[in-house]
């Protein structure tokens, strides 16, 4: 293979993909994201291969095995080029039907599509369907069209221009400042403005410098940086080399977590091609720029997504953050000067540079610019993923894109940024969604999980749950983090299990406060997030738990008991057979519960076909 | 001893494929515990040595880690997802019921080296929670009624193989 050392030479390989496509060729597109995988995706694209063998159209009809399309609820979901039919829940044995159907006389198979739960609608499209309708899809654009371990689907949808651009055409300087002008900020939850960052790393003293790319997406609920990696690993590599170059960096690195396997193995493919093609490797687009990106694996620890402690790891050393006297721009990776965004951040860069920074600019509020990728789960109807303009309101993200809330219960808050975020009540609900006003609101962007919650979630439990995340994360450094939220943890335990005093939650502030003030870094500092926010909005589900030692939401193991309700016990002996305690007596017909026996599992509740076992 | 000395070389040849780069000490630990399903401690002491890193670093890095495992694992891995959307959706039942049906705590291995029970942070697949993954299968949806299903579905596989 000739690598590609000019615009011109980019620009005839383009051109000779873009002739051999036939734009009319039936292609089944399925998606092999993480979350239809699970759901059996793989043997879907597989009975799509051997049915289409057997059938003999291996030549008429293209397949391919894309990154996720976003909407995981539905999944597995399958696009029929060139009509872009959406089918949804594609099991192996609908596979004949659909390609004799579909693939051979373009009819569609009624069942497959999704029925838009509201009006009762069947959506042929993509475009149709409510999920989709409302985003915006700017660097999620082409994760479900593109087979991410094959560069030249890349490049076929433009890939690599803007790199060929910046290095050919535009000066470092040049690139710097049309990504400040373009107001472009860290996605990783700083929100630390792009442009300012890699100025402020292509001034620091030294000739030896480095660019990361941080793909160690710790924040239980967040999915979004995986399916990125996933799904079009080549526009995080673009931004990484365009960013070097303008920094003057000549080695990167991508430090991904182990738990994404999928992830790791569609890198290094784009890696691996990328330096075939001389997009990595020595002189670059016949420039002076050699630019080189190695993988680094994370070892499943949450204080990684630290810049500092990242560092630290990268060097192989334990993920302890350092005090930040000098940033790590100045004094990064072996102490040189080392440049670090989120990949979602690098996939922006060559949209950027592509469209102008004008055209960004017209996206987004007026301090946050761009579009905000949020994995969108919890108790929604449409768990799934989401790429939304900043500004968009929350009621629009929950409601019109989710669906609304599942088992159609109340709306009682909505928690953003992860361990390090905080809850939003429902009285915000029209809160528009960008980084001050989720700061505002006591929340923070963080890596964009947005976990919807119900009436039937305990806000104190929430607290309680990230708090116990954290305590287990918390590096152990230094003593605000490592002492104060061990603390935060016991008394809010204390107070879930119904040992809470009435000064537990005044010195739960205090600790919190001095938790966020006095920490080292970003973990302990970010740490109080929920409890603060928890103890803002939903005091009085604290005080239920201290004063009336009850869980109003039915959660807390110690508050609540399972009754029996005479009037709808059949006798019917479900829940008495699987209860594992044996705490379920049968006098005649009426069953009832033995307290002292009943370990709260709920599986009563669960077996119960009459809905007649409640909590109180 | 010859067995001793096989185990060895395994590790030197790891440990080699990274030039016995300090800076590569995760990596290597990363392959060794694939390799031999956990962190066993002569493997430590002997990265130690070959590494020149001091023993108390590379039993620091080795604990820091949630990927590392300092004792040996069962034969199936039952990883339960406690992510928020699982975690909301009830997943601290699924792993209770799973504590009592195994006889074993969350990151324990029952005696017969057959389960090993572990609670992760967010599989990525919110969409099918609770979830729980065994091996390399999931199972979506799940209560604390289906667990013991599950595990017996997967014991009578066993038997068959």
């Amino acid at each position: 293979m000739k690598k590609i050392r000019t615009p011109q030479e980019l620009e005839a390989l383009r051109n000779s993909l873009l002739q051999g496509i036939n734009l009319n060729k039936p292609c089944v597109r399925v998606c092999l994201g993480t979350g239809c995988r699970a759901r059996g995706s793989l043997d879907v694209a597989k009975a799509f291969r051997n049915e289409i063998k057997k059938q003999g159209l291996e030549i008429q009809v293209e397949t391919k095995q894309t990154g996720c399309h976003g909407f995981c609820e539905r999944g597995p979901v399958v696009v029929i080029a060139p009509k872009e039919i959406f089918y949804q829940r594609v099991k192996p044995r609908d596979v004949p039907e659909v390609v004799s159907k579909t693939l051979l006389n373009g009819e569609v198979v009624d069942r497959l599509l999704y029925i838009n739960p509201a009006t009762g609608q069947k959506a042929l499209y993509e475009y149709e369907v409510p999920f989709y309708k409302k985003q915006t899809r700017l660097v999620l654009a082409n994760n479900g069209r593109i087979d991410p371990t094959d560069i030249l689907d890349y490049i076929a949808i433009d890939g690599y221009q803007a790199l060929s651009k910046a290095i050919t055409i535009m000066s470092c300087e040049e690139i710097i400042d049309i990504v400040e002008k373009s107001g472009l900020r860290g996605l990783g939850g700083g929100g630390f403005p792009t442009g300012r960052k890699w100025r402020l790393c292509r001034e620091a003293a030294g000739d030896i410098k480095f660019v990361i790319g941080n793909g160690d997406e710790g924040d239980p609920g967040a999915f979004s940086d995986r399916s990125l990696m996933e799904g079009n690993p080549h526009s995080i590599l673009e931004g990484m080399i365009i960013g070097a170059y303008a920094i003057g960096a000549n080695q990167g690195y991508l430090y991904v977590r182990a738990e994404y396997p999928l992830a790791l193995k569609h890198l290094q493919i784009a890696i691996d091609q990328a330096r075939k093609y001389g997009f990595l490797g020595k002189n670059i687009f016949n420039s002076r720029f050699d630019f080189n990106i190695k993988i680094n694996q994370g070892g499943g620890a949450f204080v990684c997504g630290e810049s500092s402690a990242l560092v630290a790891s990268i060097e192989g050393k334990m993920g302890e953050p350092r005090a930040k006297y000098v940033h790590t721009v100045e004094r990064g990776l072996w102490n040189k000067p080392t440049n670090l965004n989120n990949v979602k951040t690098w996939a922006n860069v060559p949209l950027i540079i592509n469209n102008g920074a004008d055209w960004y600019t017209k996206i987004g509020t007026e301090k946050s610019k761009g579009t905000g990728i949020f994995s969108l789960v919890g108790k929604v109807n449409n768990t799934g993923l989401v790429e939304i303009p900043m500004g968009t309101p929350l009621r629009q993200i929950i409601y019109d894109i989710g669906g609304g809330i599942l088992g159609g219960k109340k709306f009682k808050a909505v928690q953003t940024g992860g361990p390090s975020g905080g809850c939003i009540p429902a009285k915000l609900l029209d809160l528009p969604v960008d980084f001050e006003k989720l700061t505002e609101a006591g929340s923070m962007m963080g890596s964009g999980g947005m976990i919807v919650i119900d009436e039937n979630t305990c806000m104190v439990d929430v607290a309680r749950y990230f708090l116990d995340f954290l305590q287990n994360e918390s590096c152990g450094k230094c003593v605000p983090c490592r002492e104060g939220v061990k603390r935060m943890l016991e008394i809010i335990t204390d107070i879930t299990a119904g040992r809470g005093k009435e000064e537990d939650l005044e010195l739960l502030q205090e600790l919190a406060e001095t938790v966020k003030d006095f920490s080292l870094c970003g973990l302990g500092k970010t740490a109080p997030n929920t409890v603060l926010s928890t103890l803002r909005y939903f005091r009085d589900e604290y005080e239920a738990h201290v004063r009336d030692k009850k869980c109003p939401a039915g959660v807390c193991k110690d508050l609540i008991e399972y009754f029996i309700l005479e009037d709808k016990c059949t006798g019917c002996g479900a829940c008495l057979k699987l209860c594992p305690q044996q705490a379920i007596d049968a006098y005649g017909l009426i069953h009832t519960i033995d307290p002292a026996k009943c370990i709260r599992c709920g599986i009563c509740r669960d077996a119960c076909p009459f809905e007649a076992i409640i909590v109180k | 001893m010859a067995e001793s000395l096989a185990k060895h070389s395994k590790v030197d040849k790891i440990i080699k494929s990274y030039s016995c780069e300090k800076s590569a000490l995760i990596a290597i630990l990363q392959e060794i515990e694939n390799s031999c399903g956990y962190l066993p401690a002569w493997a430590l002491r002997h990265v130690s040595k070959k590494l020149n890193v001091p023993m108390i670093q590379v039993y620091g890095v080795a604990s820091f880690y949630d990927a590392f495992h300092l004792t040996p694992r069962g034969k199936h891995l039952i990883r339960v997802c406690l992510g928020t959307a699982c975690y909301l959706r009830g997943s601290a039942r699924i792993l209770e019921a799973l504590e009592n049906e195994l006889g074993i705590k969350d990151r324990e291995t029952t005696p017969d080296l057959e389960f090993s029970l572990q609670s992760v942070r967010c599989l990525g697949a919110c969409a099918l929670a609770p979830v729980m993954v065994v091996g390399e299968r999931y199972f979506d949806k799940m209560t604390p009624t289906k667990v013991h299903s599950v595990l017996k579905r997967v014991q009578s596989k066993n038997e068959k193989n």
